[in-house]
C-alpha cells in the first residue's frame, strides 16, 4: 500500500521525464533524418575550369566597332573592338537581373536588351536600371591571340 | 441520445480554432467522423494488419527519395550512368538517398507480397472485399512495373541486359507481343529511347496510376472495415462480449508509427552497411556478362523459363511459360470471384493453392540463385 502511494505521488514527475526522453529522442531522430536531406539539396560547387585568363578571340576575328561574346569560366564575357582599334573586355552579365549584354554599334555603347540598360565601354552603368558597373577585364595581345584576364585586386 | 443537441455532429463545436474555421466552411467534423469511429479488431493475428500500412510507408519513402534523386538524375543514355555516379560520389549523402531508394523498393515488393499472402490465408479477400483485392493485385503488378522500369535507369550493364531479356519476353506474347515490345523499347532495340520511356513510366505514369489506386484501395478498406479471420468472427458472433477492438486513431495508428519508425531505422542501417552498387556503364555492343540474373522478385519466373524445354509439343517452350504465368496472374486477380464466400469449401482448395504458390516461388528463387552461382 505504502509502496503504491509513493508511486502515485511520483507519477507526474516520472511522466514528465518519460515525455522528455520520448520527445527528445523523436526530435533527435527527426534532425538526423532532415540533416542529410538538407545537405543533399545543396548542389556540390561546380569546378570553375575557366581560370583567370582565357583566349577570347584571335586578332582579326572582330571588325572595328563590333563586339563578341566569349566564355569566361562558366559565365559569358564581352569583347569589344572600337572604331579606333582599341580592345575592351568586361563581364557580359548585366548587374540588374543577370541577362547577357551586347555591344550596340549604332550608339557605341553596351546595351542590355532585357530592360534597356546601358553601360559605357569601361563597363560603367550610364542609363537604365543597372545598379552597378560591369566588371571590366584586362586585355593582352600575344601573337595573334587576344587574352582576357581578371583584374588583380590591388 | 439523438435528442441531446451535443451529440449531433452539426452542433458539436471543435475546440481548436483552425479546425473550427474548417468546420464552419465544409463540415470538417462530419468529414473526419468515420476516422474517429474506425476500429481495428484485436486478436493474436492482428500483427498481419501492419503489412499493408508498411507497404504504404515504404511507398511514401520511395516518393520522397525519388523526388530527391530527380534533382540530379539525367535520363539519357549519354548522361544517366554519369549522373548516378555523380549522385553517389559528389552529392552530399547522395549515396544514402539512392541506397535507401533501392533498399526501400526491394522491401516494398517484399511487404506487398507478404501482405497479399496474409490477406489470402486470413480469407480477408472474400465477399464483400473483392474490389479491395483486385485493386491490391493491380497495385502489386504496378510495384513490379516500378521495379522493372527503375532498374534500367542507372544505365548499367546488368540493367541493360535485364531490360533486353524482360522486354524480349513481352515480345513472345502472341499477337500483341511485338507491338508491345516496340512500344516498351521505343524501337526494335534497347537504346537511349528505351531509357527515356522507362524514365517517363517510372516517374510519371506509374506514380500517377498508383497514387489513385492506393486512394481507392484505402477508401475501400475504410468503407468496409478490417476483416476478422473467419474462425474468430464466428466465435465473436456467438459470444459478443469476447469481441475486442481498439480505436484506429490514436491507438492503432501509434503502433503503426512505431513500426514505421523501426522500418526507417532498418532502411538507414541497410543503406549505410550495404550501399547499392552501380556496376559498369551499359555498352550495347559488349557481351552479356556471365551469371546474369534478374532482381530477386522476378527470379522464380526467370528460373521457370530456363527449365522449360525449347519445345513443348508443337509450341515454343518460352510461350508456354509466359502464357502459364499470365494465366496464373489472371486467376490470382479473380480469386475472390472463383472461391465463393469465406465459408465455402473451395476456400480449402484456395488455401492449398496459396501454400503451393508460396512454396513454388520460394524454392524456385533459391534454385535460381544456386544455379546462377
Amino acid at each position: 500500500m505504502d509502496h503504491a502511494e509513493t508511486a502515485t505521488r511520483h507519477e507526474p514527475a516520472r511522466r514528465r521525464f518519460m515525455q522528455f526522453l520520448l520527445g527528445g529522442g523523436l526530435l533527435a531522430s527527426a534532425a538526423s533524418f532532415l540533416y542529410p536531406i538538407v545537405r543533399y539539396l545543396v548542389p556540390p560547387a561546380a569546378v570553375d575550369l575557366g581560370g583567370d585568363s582565357v583566349v577570347a578571340a584571335k586578332v582579326g576575328d572582330l571588325k572595328p566597332n563590333s563586339g563578341k561574346i566569349f566564355r569566361f569560366g562558366s559565365r559569358p564575357g564581352l569583347l569589344v573592338l572600337t572604331g579606333d582599334g582599341e580592345y575592351h573586355a568586361m563581364s557580359a552579365v548585366c548587374t540588374h537581373l543577370n541577362c547577357t549584354v551586347q555591344y550596340r554599334a549604332d550608339v557605341r555603347e553596351v546595351w542590355c536588351a532585357c530592360h534597356n540598360g546601358f553601360y559605357d565601354l569601361n563597363g560603367r552603368n550610364v542609363a537604365g536600371p543597372p545598379p552597378r558597373p560591369l566588371e571590366s577585364y584586362d586585355v593582352h595581345i600575344k601573337g595573334d591571340e587576344i587574352f582576357v584576364s581578371r583584374r588583380r585586386r590591388a | 441520445m439523438g435528442n441531446t443537441p451535443e451529440a449531433t455532429p452539426q452542433t458539436s463545436v471543435p475546440r481548436n480554432r483552425v479546425v473550427r474555421w474548417l468546420d464552419e466552411r465544409f463540415g470538417w467534423e462530419q468529414l473526419v467522423a468515420p476516422l474517429r469511429h474506425k476500429t481495428v479488431p484485436v486478436h493474436k493475428l492482428s500483427y498481419w494488419y501492419f503489412l499493408g500500412g508498411m507497404t504504404l510507408f515504404l511507398f511514401m519513402i520511395q516518393v520522397l527519395t525519388g523526388i530527391l534523386l530527380l534533382l540530379y538524375y539525367r535520363p539519357s543514355a549519354n548522361e544517366a550512368f554519369e549522373s548516378v555516379q555523380y549522385i553517389m560520389t559528389q552529392v552530399k549523402f547522395g549515396w544514402l538517398v539512392r541506397s535507401i531508394h533501392s533498399w526501400s523498393a526491394n522491401l516494398m515488393i517484399f511487404t506487398a507480397f507478404a501482405h497479399m499472402f496474409s490477406v489470402l490465408f486470413l480469407r480477408a479477400y472474400t465477399k464483400p472485399r473483392e474490389l479491395t483485392w483486385v485493386t491490391g493485385m493491380v497495385l502489386l503488378f504496378l510495384a513490379l512495373g516500378f521495379g522493372f522500369s527503375g532498374y534500367l535507369l542507372p544505365w548499367n550493364t546488368l540493367a541493360f541486359f535485364a531490360t533486353k531479356v524482360g522486354t524480349e519476353i513481352t515480345g513472345q506474347v502472341p499477337v500483341i507481343g511485338k507491338p508491345l515490345l516496340i512500344f516498351l523499347r521505343g524501337g526494335e532495340e534497347v537504346t537511349g529511347a528505351t531509357l527515356t520511356r522507362f524514365f517517363g513510366f517510372h516517374v510519371a505514369l506509374l506514380p500517377g496510376i498508383t497514387t489513385m489506386l492506393i486512394a481507392l484501395h484505402v477508401l475501400l478498406i475504410q468503407r468496409l472495415g478490417m476483416s476478422v479471420p473467419p474462425g474468430l468472427e464466428a466465435a465473436w458472433k456467438e459470444l459478443p462480449p469476447n469481441k475486442r477492438e481498439t480505436p484506429f486513431f490514436p491507438n492503432f495508428f501509434a503502433h503503426e508509427l512505431m513500426a514505421w519508425y523501426v522500418a526507417l531505422g532498418v532502411l538507414g542501417a541497410l543503406a549505410a552497411l550495404y550501399p547499392w552498387e552501380l556496376g559498369t556503364k551499359a555498352d550495347p555492343f559488349a557481351v552479356a556478362p556471365a551469371g546474369i540474373k534478374p532482381e530477386w522478385y522476378f527470379m522464380f519466373m526467370f528460373q521457370t523459363l530456363k527449365l522449360i524445354p525449347a519445345k513443348v509439343g508443337p509450341i515454343d517452350g518460352e510461350l508456354v511459360g509466359i502464357l502459364g504465368f499470365g494465366l496464373v496472374g489472371l486467376i490470382w486477380v479473380l480469386l475472390p470471384f472463383l472461391g465463393g464466400d469465406r465459408h465455402s469449401r473451395r476456400q480449402v482448395f484456395i488455401r492449398g493453392l496459396g501454400v503451393f504458390a508460396l512454396a513454388y516461388m520460394f524454392s524456385m528463387t533459391i534454385y535460381g540463385y544456386m544455379a546462377a552461382k
